[in-house]
């Protein structure tokens, strides 16, 4: 008798993309015929948009983290352990350890990393004493620690380079400090300014139009056009490739964002060294590597670098995934949707909703048992929402059920305004794909 | 949609100048554009600017530190080559959409 040997499906990384997708797939998957196996360095998870409260004591330091495994299904492998290579050709993934793994699908779920080694000086002798990043457990607990004592200053927040993780976390670290230090009754002793590579703090034309003037009414300067060079640490300042200067009493930075050095090593890095992985945007598979998937931050799709974009990713790559094992072309498409709230500081934020094409618009935003949220536009409710969607990040997100808000984009709801056919196809809708029906009502 | 005519040709673009469709682009039309930004185009600006064309096209993210790395041209360079924000001005003459965040 011939007996079929296990198929393995392996995921490499068990962050928020790696374990959503694992869920899902171990849903899906015939355990008779399919072994599920993670990889991952690190025991812990974060909650990443958590990392953004702690500085300002909105969050402790120790809600933000559970064991990865309690999130994994009783019946998958996990591995905890550093990945050397992925061997494409031979269908195997090193570890660093010597173990090799076979697999006959790979997901690569390796996320991004914050590198202040890729800019002179940055990781120099002020790093961790007056210079901070906040994309990192380590890093936002210790300026959380620094801002406990700090008596004022400079305040200079700079972003490295364009292609970043949550893009707008930046903005809203402006606007929590600025909140922060009013509340405590110090905003007069600190002076906060804003560095960006791109041409300003916002860059889509609606945006800019409905929530520009908020850096200026919270007395924010935004240097636009800043494109870090080095750090100097004697002199406390940061200059840029074209001469300007700052200088800083206390520099949070957001580095050059890099996919994990793992990709580099496998020779499957996208063409600027970021090690990104280059990634067919719409089935979200790596391009030249037919059993090779990609989601969340490791891809180089030219959409934002977030859990609620890896959260819709996983929706299109399970349909593709299920696809390409039963042998049939690859019909689910990605349309680059994202969605996340902005907070603007003193118990407000915005809600932003938008895909590949269509920038974000003012409007309502339908949400099943909670109630329309307002997009574009800073309010109460937003910000409870974000408050409220730490629950649902660790009990549904995580773990694959279902969310009541549609994988594709819809503009049901959303306000076009008369003057923003600037942006290519925007707000014309053509290129928007059908809501798709909302897979159950949110109870709890 | 605003359009305009560049190099006896009608173009698209947005409120700023931005092309809205990367087609309707041509060698004189870049010409024309670095022109009104008050410099003359050479062959390594061509070699630069479609370079960032054929990114664009192949639907992947722009930045600076991408140029830097293409082998064409270092960062000094590029910012040499387009002064005032050397990504968004390259951008303007190579008919592509101005470098953006998500908001």
């Amino acid at each position: 008798m011939l007996i079929n040997p296990m198929k393995n499906l392996l995921i490499l990384g068990g962050g928020t993309a790696g374990t959503l997708m694992l869920n899902k797939l171990y849903k899906k998957l015939d355990a008779s015929e399919w072994k599920l196996t993670v990889v991952d360095k690190d025991e812990n998870h974060f909650y990443q948009p958590g990392f953004l409260f702690i500085p300002f004591g909105m969050y402790t330091k120790e809600q933000v983290v559970k064991k990865k495994k309690d999130f994994f299904p009783s019946g998958v492998q996990s591995i905890f352990a550093e990945v050397d290579r992925i061997e494409p050709d031979d269908n195997q993934v090193a570890l660093v350890d010597g173990r090799v793994l076979d697999y006959d699908v790979l997901v690569v779920a390796t996320g991004t990393i914050p590198r202040p080694d890729e800019t002179e000086g940055l990781d120099g002798p002020l790093w961790y004493k007056q210079i901070f990043d906040f994309y990192t457990y380590e890093g936002t607990c210790k300026l959380a620690d620094f801002l406990n004592t700090w008596e004022g200053g400079k305040l200079v927040i700079n972003i490295a380079e364009s292609i970043i993780k949550c893009p707008v976390a930046p903005l809203e670290f402006a606007f929590l400090a600025d909140s922060y230090f009013t509340e405590k009754g110090m905003r007069d002793k600190v002076e906060i300014v804003y560095t960006t590579p791109l041409s300003g703090a916002f860059t889509k034309p609606v945006a800019s139009e409905v929530l520009g003037n908020l850096l200026e009414e919270k007395n924010i300067r935004v240097v636009p056009d800043f494109y870090i060079e080095r750090v100097e640490n004697e002199a406390k300042k940061i200059v840029s490739y074209d001469g300007q200067e700052e200088t800083f009493d206390l520099l949070v930075s957001i580095p050059v964002n890099m996919g994990d050095d793992m990709i580099e090593r496998s020779e499957m890095s996208d063409d600027d060294d970021l090690n990104f992985i280059p990634t067919n945007k719409h089935t979200l598979r790596a391009i030249g590597h037919e059993n090779i998937f990609v989601i969340g931050d490791a891809t180089n799709v030219p959409a934002s670098k977030a859990g609620s974009v890896a959260h819709f990713e996983g929706h299109v790559l399970l349909d593709n995934i299920l696809s390409y094992i039963e042998g049939k072309p690859l019909e689910a498409s990605f349309d680059g949707h994202a969605n996340c709230f902005i907070e603007t500081g003193f118990s407000k934020a915005a809600l932003i909703d938008f895909n590949y094409t269509t920038e974000p618009l003012p409007g309502s935003f339908p949400l099943p048992a909670v109630g329309p949220m307002s997009l574009l536009k800073e309010t109460r409710r937003n910000h409870f929402g974000k408050l409220f969607f730490e629950w649902v990040y660790w009990h549904m997100l995580l773990t694959g059920k279902p969310i009541p808000v549609s994988t594709h984009m819809s503009m049901v709801g959303k306000k076009v305004p008369e003057a923003s056919a600037s942006n290519g196809h925007a707000g014309d809708g053509a290129d928007v794909p059908e809501p798709q029906p909302i897979e159950e009502t949110l109870t709890h | 949609m605003p359009n305009r005519v560049i190099a006896g040709q009608t173009v698209d673009v947005n409120d700023e100048g931005y092309f809205t469709d990367p087609t309707q682009w041509s060698e004189n039309i870049a010409s024309e554009l670095a022109q009104e930004a008050g410099f003359e185009l050479s062959p390594k600006h061509f070699d630069v600017i479609n370079f960032l064309r054929d990114r664009y096209m192949s639907g992947q993210a722009l930045t600076i530190r991408r140029v830097g790395k293409s082998g064409l041209v270092s960062i000094k360079e590029f910012y040499d080559l387009f002064p005032g924000g050397p990504l968004k001005v390259s951008s303007k003459i190579a008919g592509i959409p101005k470098p953006a965040s998500c908001v």
